[in-house]
């Protein structure tokens, strides 16, 4: 038997909580993307007209995109679960007729989609900007969604490990931001010198990047494949991740 | 019929070495009101917190309704209502939406006029649209009993329900556990003054360091623990207690300004209108009265040191 309507209740009130903060939810990270988009498409694509075969202006949407859906995913997802467990409210969750998997299902199903609608937002901004095609809408929007489950997925794995609200930015700052601008975001690894070309490939966000990137322009670093199944391999990380934690009631439970 | 809650060997340390609570045994009936007594760090919370799912037990089991809290938890939660100590809330949700997302949480499905129901009871009808962080203390505290209620709990916690309330949400407070208790609700609730077990309950269980001291009925408790104190001033000292008095077995103060007089509140009768009138025929005069009861730590000493 599953707690239905304890996952509706979670999702809902979720939901409604971006919808209370949607300056914050949406607006930032649009305007954020409007200002990189200005600052690297005028500036730097002034200097750097095509990217194989891609105007620069073009190329870096999937990048900016990325670069949004990783970081929101994962602060939604952290902030999602780590607040109740800040004031306490939590207490109810954890005294509620409802398994680790709906309380899962309600945030981590919460926090994805408002990155799937932010995802969206962005495309459609960056399509005022410039000329958008899309050679593979269906790979595109695989890739979206996988994007926002498995970030959010991870997020909510940094919420629930998190022990105050330091702990919650360190991860998202000292890590996913530096693979995100290190990943080919804003250039193709081709242009990189061959040393720095290998490094880039132990670089778990490249994959995605160059998998997202394809789906639009069929230009990769990596063939589609591999960003598929490296993308597939990090959900599956977090799923088993998240099963131990429910298993072992970590930090949730004393 | 077997107890609603039953509470077998249940020990409880915390990650810290902490022993919160010691091999504790505690059947709760259907249908009663249960005090659990005790002072700061006694335990109370700990145990309700286990019965509830929040915190996990080391050792021991609990049954609820003769399902296993562990094993069986999404039976046993549904029936539980909590009113935690602290006036944990969200800040910018409103009234009527956290008790809603309480009562979805439950497994229940929407009920609006039900819900509305429970926060006119709780005078927070007025209130719906307001968001938790303009409440006082007072209404959080309601607002905290408005969830709890909000899925129809068979079995209601009451984590110190009168820290920071007023006597009129007391007085309120009151009606509404004896109206829900009519209708059939099993309630317990912790407390740390004995008056209040005394008004409110049935049985009353105390609790100290980790251990249930005793469970009894309140009638007999009091009646145990009832003596009261009358200190007797005088205005001039006494060598010693006159013979005409030594019926009521008076202490005198070292000074021999003071005399103590000690009684069963729970008695047919004191004896402090024929104390008085004793006192007046001996020719004793009296500076000042004053009774005391014996207060919960001399309680638990005189418990804890019976033999
Ligand atoms: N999470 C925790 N980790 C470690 N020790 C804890 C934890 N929670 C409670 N304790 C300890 O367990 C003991 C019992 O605490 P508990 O909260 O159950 O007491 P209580 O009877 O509810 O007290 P009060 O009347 O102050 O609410 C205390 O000594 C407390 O310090
Ligand atoms: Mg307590």
């Amino acid at each position: 038997m599953i707690n239905l309507q304890a996952i509706r209740v979670i999702y809902k009130y979720e939901m409604l909580r971006a919808w209370n903060t949607l300056l914050q939810t949406i607006a930032s990270p649009v305007i954020a993307t409007s200002l990189y988009f200005v600052v690297f498409g005028a500036a730097i694509g002034s200097r750097i007209e095509e990217v194989e075969g891609v105007s620069y202006g073009v190329f870096i949407v999937p990048g900016l995109v990325m670069f949004a859906l990783l970081t929101q995913s994962i602060s939604n997802a952290s902030f999602g679960i780590f607040f109740p467990k800040f004031t306490g409210t939590i207490y109810e969750v954890m005294s509620a007729p409802i398994s680790f998997f709906e309380i899962v299902v309600g945030y981590v199903g919460a926090a994805a989609t408002k990155s799937l609608i932010l995802g969206t937002i962005i495309l459609l901004t960056a399509n005022l900007f410039v000329d958008l095609r899309v050679e593979h809408p269906l790979v595109m929007v695989l890739f979206l969604v996988l994007t926002c489950i498995s970030f959010s997925l991870f997020g909510f794995i940094i919420g629930l490990w998190a022990t105050n609200f330091e702990k919650l930015q360190l991860i998202p700052m000292l890590v996913i931001t530096p693979l995100v601008f290190l990943g080919g975001s804003f250039y193709s690894v081709s242009m990189l010198p061959p040393a720095w070309q290998t490094v880039t490939l132990f670089n778990p966000v490249l994959y995605l990047i160059s998998g997202f990137r394809w789906s639009f322009f069929e230009v990769a670093d990596v063939s589609v494949g591999i960003s598929l199944a490296m993308i597939s391999l990090f959900l599956l990380a977090c799923l088993g991740l998240v099963w131990w934690m429910f298993k072992t009631g970590y930090r949730l439970r004393q | 019929m077997p107890a609603i809650v039953q509470i077998q060997s249940l020990s409880k340390t915390y990650a810290s070495g902490h022993q919160a609570l010691s091999t504790v045994d505690l059947e709760i009936e259907e249908g009663e009101i249960l005090a659990l007594l005790g002072p700061n760090g006694a335990g109370k919370t700990t145990m309700i917190s286990i019965i509830c799912g929040i915190v996990s037990p080391s050792t021991g089991r609990v049954l609820v309704a003769g399902h296993d809290i562990v094993d069986e938890y999404r039976i046993t939660r549904e029936l539980i209502g909590l009113v935690p100590q602290e006036l944990t809330l969200g800040a910018f949700d409103t009234v009527w939406n956290t008790v809603n997302f309480s009562r979805g949480l439950f497994g229940q499905k929407p009920n609006p006029a039900y819900i509305e129901q429970v926060l006119k009871d709780l005078s927070l009808w007025d209130k719906r649209e307001s968001e938790l962080r303009e409440l006082s203390g007072g209404m959080k505290r309601r607002v905290l009993i408005a969830k709890a209620l909000s899925h129809e709990p068979k079995i209601l916690f009451l984590d110190e329900p009168t820290a920071g309330v007023d006597v009129e949400l007391r007085q309120d407070m009151w009606k509404l556990v004896r109206r829900l208790n009519d209708s059939g609700v099993t309630i317990i609730l912790t407390t740390h003054y004995i008056e209040e077990a005394e008004e409110i309950a049935d049985r009353v269980g105390i609790i100290n360091q980790g251990k249930l001291l005793l469970v009894e009925d309140k009638a007999s408790l009091m009646h145990k623990l009832g003596k009261k104190q009358l200190q007797i001033e005088l205005r001039a000292p006494v060598a010693a207690v006159p013979e005409s008095l030594a019926a009521y077995k008076l202490e005198a103060s070292a000074d021999g300004c003071q005399l103590t007089y000690t009684y069963d509140t729970q008695g047919e009768r004191t004896g402090i209108t024929a104390l008085l009138q004793d006192l007046h025929a001996a020719g004793l005069q009296l500076k000042d009265l004053k009774s005391s009861q014996s207060s919960l730590e001399e309680i638990f000493v005189s418990l804890v040191s019976a033999p």
